[in-house]
């Protein structure tokens, strides 16, 4: 191989000067926006809880205290206790850890097999490429939510179970979205010098086109946290997530439900837990948007 | 292309679509571990009884045949029959159905109604205060669990205030209006029903805010980002110099052009409200589609799931169909360059 064979096959996105000034310049631009910080000091907080979950927590989540059952929020109760007495507040600050983890769980996961696919799907083209956008075209017009559902009734109830119901549901966007930008990348000049310069097919997807496509692909990601946690939130509220007696936000409304119009601590706190999660995720995601895909810029 | 051809091609796609849909959702509902003939016949039944409706329902056939058997019903507008209610699961689509497209009309309607100004104000004042709130309300729109949102409203309008109602389309002294839509409050407009119209409008305003605040922010995102494209447009700073009034241009002028893009949004929209509904149906005791679908899916009652499934998707791709034409015959620039 020449010098400049091997320069021009040589993974530009890793040089790591490049790369370190690419995520100062996003940095700082997300330094320029409130919203986006709010997001991220959001996350923080929210990480920060699940790590020190058993420092903070002042009760045993899992304390039965049956003459404190349903007190009203107080200075010894922060957020009241539930019906068998168990302190909320420390039942919120411990299921951060099963109602987030879905979430840092799901993405990862379906991001990498979806973009895999897209990545290879579009870079390959012909009839593999057909068929893979025929079958992502039809699960993607079922109902995501009929369709995860239906998939962890169908599994069984159990968190797990609902965040392998997710995972799947979740793919195909992934496979849509990276596919879309392989078509994009694999025509421009850089991937055609790489191919001209006697690459493989395989080191074209691996250095260029997945290397390029992550952008967007990480800003889906990040919104799709929030959604996940959301959707994860919602099987634990109709009953196909979480099962009692483990603290989890959408478990933890749905069975406060029950006492909604005399206790509304009980549903009202761990819903504003959902709440401020998701809204960190995305308004980070929202601000990642602006700085690292401006083509699909929201604003 | 023409209207016709695109009309034939995207018929053709609802074909492959709901074919589609049929075998994953038919798959799904072979996952479940139980027996299906056990379920209906209940614990209590023989195993004879059990075997027999195992033959009779034909799911001691080969999956190829069940599945086979499954098609040409649909294909028939047999949905197949709801292990929960014994009822055909048309029949029992067909009597809620008109209560979630209530539903979701009210809400797209609310959604549309403050999400443009919203979208206006945000892009007219970009960066401003204005724009931070409205971009807080679009965020919190996608953020908030729509389940949790109902039971808050519900503690604060009916059980703080006593203000609105909390559960249901009509209480129980008053009859609904004479079926003619299906649709209460256009019923009971029709037929001149004061009382019920009255009632059903105040119980549709909680869930349809609930179902609609979703779909508020993701109207207005969509309106300031067509806005913003619009107002850096030439003919827009051409109006301005030649003295019209900044509103007269952004109403007149930017508003009607930034309002195309935002039709398939509405179209999504729509889609989405009608399965979306699932959840608000279920805390608000919607009669509706998705407080049935939430039932049969703790039930396993899977062709009443299935069914659902099928069905909304099929009204999904319709609703495109139609948000394309309307997308053609109000701009003439679509028609042309295709």
């Amino acid at each position: 191989m020449s010098t400049a064979t091997a320069a021009a096959l040589a993974p530009v996105a890793f040089d790591r000067n490049s790369l370190r000034n690419r995520l100062g310049l996003v940095w700082y631009k997300v330094r320029q926006s409130p919203l986006t910080l709010y997001g991220l000091a959001i996350i923080t907080i929210v990480f920060a809880t699940m790590a020190l979950a058993g420092v903070i927590a002042p009760y045993d989540p899992n304390l039965i205290s049956l003459e404190q059952r349903l007190l009203p929020p107080s200075a010894a109760h922060w957020f009241g206790t539930d019906e068998v007495g168990r302190d909320l507040f420390s039942r919120i600050l411990y299921g951060s850890r099963q109602s987030v983890s879905v979430g840092l769980f799901v993405v990862p996961i379906s991001g990498v097999i979806g973009s895999t696919l897209g990545c290879f799907s579009g870079s390959i083209g012909g009839k593999v490429d057909m068929v893979m956008m025929r079958i992502t075209d039809i699960v993607l017009s079922v109902p995501s939510l009929v369709l995860t559902m239906a998939l962890a009734a169908a599994l069984g109830p159990s968190l797990f179970n609902a965040m392998i119901a997710i995972t799947v549901v979740r793919i195909p966007s992934y496979v849509r979205l990276a596919r879309g930008q392989a078509l994009i990348i694999r025509e421009m000049n850089y991937s055609k010098a790489a191919r001209t310069f006697g690459a493989s097919r395989w080191h074209v997807v691996r250095w260029h086109v997945l290397i390029n496509a992550l952008p967007p692909l990480i800003v889906q990601a990040t919104l799709d946290v929030g959604g996940t946690i959301l959707m994860a939130a919602a099987l634990g509220f109709i009953g196909l997530g979480a099962q009692q007696p483990t603290a989890e936000w959408g478990a933890m409304v749905a069975t406060g439900r029950n006492y909604i119009l005399d206790q509304w601590w009980y549903s009202g706190f761990p819903g504003f837990a959902i709440l401020i999660t998701a809204t960190g995720f995305n308004l980070f995601g929202d601000g990642l948007r602006d700085n690292l895909d401006p083509k699909q810029k929201a604003s | 292309m023409s209207f016709s051809r695109i009309i034939v091609k995207r018929l053709l796609g609802l074909i492959l679509v709901v074919l589609g849909v049929s075998i994953i959702t038919f798959i799904v509902s072979h996952l479940i571990p139980g027996d299906p003939a056990r379920l209906i016949a209940g614990d209590r039944a023989t195993d004879e009884i059990v075997a027999n409706l195992r033959h009779t329902l034909g799911l001691d056939r080969s999956l190829y045949v069940q599945y086979w058997r499954y098609l040409s019903g649909l294909v028939h507008g047999d949905l197949g029959t709801s292990i929960r209610t014994s009822r055909p699961v048309l029949e029992d689509l067909k009597a809620f159905f008109p209560a979630t497209m209530e539903l979701a009309l009210v809400a797209l309607f609310f959604a549309t109604l403050v999400g443009i100004p919203l979208g206006v104000l945000s892009a007219v004042y970009r960066n401003k205060f204005v724009d931070q709130i409205v971009r807080t309300i679009s965020v919190s729109g996608i953020s908030t669990p729509a389940f949790w949102l109902g039971l808050s409203l519900i503690v604060l309008f009916y059980g703080r205030l006593h203000l609105l109602p909390g559960s249901g389309r009509l209480p129980d002294g008053i009859d609904p209006p004479t079926s003619i839509t299906g649709f209460y409050i256009f019923d009971s407009l029709l037929t001149g029903n004061r009382p019920a119209l009255i009632s059903s409008l105040r119980h549709i305003i909680l869930p349809a805010f609930t179902l609609g605040f979703v779909h508020l922010g993701v109207v207005a995102r969509q309106i300031r980002s067509s806005m913003l494209e619009q107002l850096n447009e030439d003919y827009i700073r051409t109006s301005r110099a030649n003295g019209l009034a900044k509103w007269t241009v952004i109403l007149r002028h930017a508003l009607p052009n930034a309002l195309i893009p935002s039709v398939t949004v509405l179209g999504l929209a729509m889609g989405d409200l009608l399965y979306g509904a699932v959840l608000t149906e279920t805390v608000f005791a919607w009669p509706g589609m998705g407080a049935y679908v939430v039932n049969s899916i703790q039930a396993l009652d899977f062709p009443a799931v299935m069914g659902f499934a099928v069905l909304v998707s099929f009204a999904y791709v319709l609703v495109n169909l139609a948000v394309d034409l309307v997308y053609m015959v109000i701009d003439p620039r679509i028609r042309e360059v295709s």
